[in-house]
């Protein structure tokens, strides 16, 4: 049983370091509203729940009954959601906080969190970098401290890409583990909530809270929360596949020497280590480009201006409401996306794009099975092919910025859990190391997770 | 057949059905229809950021009832769909429908054509969907107004093939399916209240040709009354256009009851590319063997075999089985009447002539409970009351209730079977009648039953007619 003034505390010193933490763009919550709030939850929070009084900063584009959730786009300045969404609901009921809302790319399109139309995110320990995206916000403040954990969402890798560029751990889950209810679409058959952690056990542990059967998503499995594996003495008896497509001859030599650490702490722990092949990995970027741009054309239909966020007024007929209204309140890649999702939807193109699209996913997903069928466990893979990049490096090449999630965009396609964990630096940058586990088998993940986190350096240079 | 001048008319209709359930296909929202503008309406129906469909196990079970009824085949897996299209009354911008994998397809549905006799129409699909809001154009000036209650309320759509060759046979059809449905209970079938919506494809081409001309989509036919006139419409327009030396565009026309004329759609309303793709917020929508057997068990007898059975169980002619098995409530009282044990083909008349004429000035109410019934046809036929009695007494409990026996003596009409009066109500009639019995004694017997007329009429109806005519006999023989 916990201190019952305990929340109080935790909430007045997480509002004071997320503050703190401003020069980060991280939080889109006003300071003000947040200490209120902060203040509000602290004392109505419940001293039985198991995460009592822990502060939880939740990715905007996850509804709230606090504060307002715009998706890091001018198409929702303002919006505030009626309901909350499940997994927000499950936190509280935990005794959680809701610790501001955290700035993204818009409605989670983008790998570095610059393109919200709230401004860009920074890399914690490096101010010209990008803390990853679209869940940069949250990566950034766990990492820089100011709350322990976080809530992220993911279609193609958007929490471990952030976690793997801010040295922190981000996990992934099952598709269906946690509710998508509240979380707002942007390719639903790909998004998932994911979470955030300085250590494993954080983030572990709010996924356990958020987990579970919900009646309101069709999608969410009718399962029992997960449940926490202990830290394990070693990994004897882990299969640990190792995908050579994941490590291709210009991979950064860092990413490279970090992963050989890691794979050798592996092997030490009394893991054996098989090498494999997952040979459709190549069509992964193509595939999710196809697949969530054109779910995404559709979920964001509902955004004309007719019910709720700005409109533009000034129009004489129904069109130029819809044009004007969409065509200034997304910004360029949002647009982007649904121009090409909706070129790929439409007939006569149908069947060149979408159908190819979901039966190359049905392949890809299929690679994972026949891995998994012949006894490994668990693959290791590096999350990323560098470390954070450089603001505005990619911003003009929209297709180096896909190349950015080539290594995690698998897991969305095939539904199955994966996390990232930091296993080394370089030039005081993270690099994080990816586990991809069988579906709903999170706790085996999480299990080599600890074994790993506990003998890996992460925070020494690889 | 044809439309005369040797042409021959080919139609072909998409209805759309709301299934009667308590709440919307996706969300917990009352599906009532008339409820303040925007009040029966949730995150999930008003597609809020976030907020995700569920199905509606009710409105499955429905429209798999509706699918065994019209002798669909019914996919194990099915698959919801996005129909992309934007327009404020469509919060989400897509309606969710069913698109390449529906949810029944190759049905029939016998219905009885004016023109070809017992007909069947082939039903190409069954599929489930949700409504849309409604746009109203005429609440503010120059401003179009959002009620947003109907948004998400469960919808089949019912594919038949190009099977009707006039428009009454696509009316016949429509009444026939109507008919089905609502014996299922699976809706209300209410065109007014929109909860059946009928979209038509008319073509027209030479008669004794196979192929089939162009057609158009004939759309806001908005009641019963309107589909024949409609489809009549459109069929003309097309004949005077071909033998103009014209040519059919193909066009979805909108009907207007004000003008009874069709105009074309503004081709902004048209030619939508749906982008149709599989909802992923909806897994397959799959069917065990056991929950259809168990929507087949609940089916009632539907309206085609009740007929028969009618025939058969009751010995009643085709004409009388087919409007007592038209509509469900009607079969089930007169089904009730003969169970407290009147006559069937009594029962038949009486429920015909005299109990669905009285239900047309009373809103459909069948207001004589079927006990009393019978029991009013047994006192007929057991002498009691005259034909001509017990139909005062029928309006008498119409009216005000009560028991047939009992009104029946307050109103003073039970017959009387005492042979003296009887004989005193005779003797008075032929007194009156002296030129009458000079002929009937001269061989002119067929004047019989004007005798029993009077004495009818001198009684008030209340003579035995089998007494009076007996007395009559004898007393014109002496």
């Amino acid at each position: 049983m916990s201190d019952p003034g305990e929340a109080l505390a935790n909430a007045k010193a997480a509002a004071d370091r997320i503050v703190k933490a401003k020069r980060l763009n991280a939080c889109l919550t006003p300071p003000k509203e947040l200490r209120q709030s902060l203040q509000k939850q602290g004392q109505a929070a419940h001293p039985s729940g198991v995460l009592y009084g822990m502060p939880v900063a939740v990715k905007d584009n996850i509804c709230t009954l606090e504060f307002t959730t715009t998706c890091g786009s001018k198409i929702l300045a303002g919006y505030r959601s009626p309901y909350e969404a499940t997994a927000v609901a499950k936190l509280k009921a935990a005794g959680a906080l809701v610790a501001g809302k955290t700035n993204c790319d818009e409605f989670g399109m983008g790998s570095s969190t610059e393109h919200s139309a709230y401004g860009r995110a920074l890399h914690p320990f490096d101010k010209t970098r990008v803390p990853g995206g679209s869940s940069g916000g949250s990566a950034a403040l766990v990492a820089a401290g100011a709350v322990p954990a976080g809530l992220g969402s993911e279609t193609g890798g958007s929490v471990r890409q952030p976690a793997s560029f801010c040295g922190i751990v981000g996990i992934k889950p099952t598709y269906g583990r946690v509710s998508r209810y509240g979380l707002v679409a942007f390719g639903s058959s790909l998004d998932q909530i994911g979470v955030f952690g300085r250590s494993v056990h954080d983030a572990a542990r709010v996924l356990s809270v958020i987990s579970g059967r919900d009646p309101r998503d069709s999608t969410c499995e009718a399962r029992d929360p997960l449940r926490l594996p202990t830290v394990p003495e070693s990994l004897q008896g882990f299969v640990i596949g190792i995908a050579k497509e994941y490590f291709p001859p210009d991979l950064d030599p860092a990413v490279r020497r970090a992963c050989d650490r890691a794979i050798r702490v592996l092997k030490e722990l009394g893991a054996a280590v098989r090498e494999v092949s997952l040979p459709h990995t190549q069509y992964a970027v193509p595939t999710y480009y196809i697949i969530a741009p054109a779910e995404a054309s559709s979920n964001l239909a509902r955004y004309d201006g007719a019910r709720y966020g700005p409109r533009y007024d000034g129009a004489l007929d129904l069109r130029t409401l819809y044009r004007t209204t969409r065509g200034e309140g997304f910004g360029p890649e949002v647009r982007r996306r649904i121009l090409v999702g909706t070129y790929v939807l439409s007939s006569g193109y149908y069947d060149a794009y979408y159908r190819r699209a979901q039966q190359m996913r049905a392949l890809i997903a299929q690679d994972f099975r026949n891995v998994f069928d012949r006894g490994v466990d668990l693959l290791f893979t590096p999350t990323t092919p560098t470390p954070a990049f450089k603001a505005g490096e990619k911003l003009a090449d929209p297709v180096a910025m896909y190349l950015s999630d080539i290594f995690v965009v698998t897991a969305n396609l095939a539904g199955l859990p994966a996390m990232s964990l930091p296993i080394g630096r370089i030039k005081g940058l993270p690099i994080g190391g990816q586990l991809i586990g069988q579906a709903f088998l999170e706790d085996e993940m999480i299990e080599a997770a600890y074994a790993l986190e506990r003998m890996v350096p992460g925070a020494e240079d690889a | 057949m044809t439309a005369g001048g040797g042409w021959e008319t080919v139609i072909g209709l998409e209805t759309h059905v709301q299934l009667r359930t308590a709440s919307k296909m996706f969300c917990g929202c009352s599906a009532a229809f008339g409820a303040p503008p925007n009040t029966n309406v949730c995150p999930v129906c008003l597609g809020l950021p976030g907020a995700l469909p569920v199905p509606n196990e009710q409105a499955l079970k429905l429209a798999v009832r509706a699918a065994l009824a019209l002798g669909c085949t019914l996919h194990p897996k099915s698959v919801f769909a996005r129909k992309n299209y934007f327009y404020p009354d469509l919060p989400k911008g897509y309606q969710i429908s069913q698109f390449e994998q529906p949810l029944a397809t190759d049905g029939a549905l016998s219905y009885l054509s004016p023109d070809r006799g017992l007909t069947t129409a082939t039903i190409v699909r069954l599929h489930v969907e949700e409504d849309a809001g409604k746009s109203l154009h005429d609440r503010f000036p120059k401003q179009t107004a959002i009620d947003l209650n109907r948004c998400g309320v469960p919808l089949i759509e019912i594919v038949t093939g190009p099977d009707f060759r006039s428009p009454q046979e696509a009316r016949r059809y429509l009444q026939t399916l109507k008919q089905v449905l609502e014996y299922a209970g699976i809706s209300d079938c209410d065109m007014e209240k929109g909860s059946l919506r009928v979209d038509a494809n008319v073509s027209v081409r030479r008669a004794g040709e196979a192929a089939l001309g162009t057609k158009t989509e004939v759309k806001n036919i908005n009641s019963f009354a309107y589909v024949e006139k409609a489809l009549s419409v459109e069929r003309d327009r097309q004949v005077a256009l071909l033998e103009g030396g014209g040519t059919v565009a193909q066009q979805t026309l909108l009907y207007d009851s004000k003008t009874s004329g069709v105009r074309p759609q503004r081709s902004k309303e048209e030619s939508h590319d749906y982008r149709y793709f599989p909802d992923p917020d909806l897994p397959p929508l799959v069917l065990t063997e056991e929950f259809v057997a168990q929507q087949q068990a609940q089916l009632p007898e539907l309206p085609a075999k009740k007929r028969e059975r009618f025939m058969t169980q009751y010995a009643l002619g085709v004409a009388d089985a087919d409007v007592l098995t038209g509509d469900r409530a009607v079969a089930d009282y007169y089904e009730a009447v003969v169970h407290a044990g009147a006559d069937t083909k009594l029962a038949a008349n009486w429920v015909i002539n005299e109990v669905l004429g009285d239900a047309k000035t009373h809103q459909e109410q069948l207001r004589v409970p079927p006990g009393a019934l019978a029991q009013l046809i047994g006192l007929v036929r057991g002498g009691t009351l005259s034909q001509q009695a017990a139909k005062r007494v029928f309006a008498e409990v119409a009216e005000r209730g009560g028991e047939p026996r009992n009104v029946a003596e307050a109103l003073g009409v039970v017959q009387v079977a005492d042979s003296g009066v009887v004989a005193r109500w005779v003797s008075e009639v032929l007194g009156a009648h002296q030129q009458e019995v000079t002929r009937y004694k001269s061989g002119e017997i067929k004047l019989l039953p004007f005798f029993v007329g009077q004495v009818m009429k001198l009684s008030g109806g209340k003579a035995d007619p089998k007494l009076a005519q007996k007395i009559l006999e004898e007393k014109l023989a002496a």
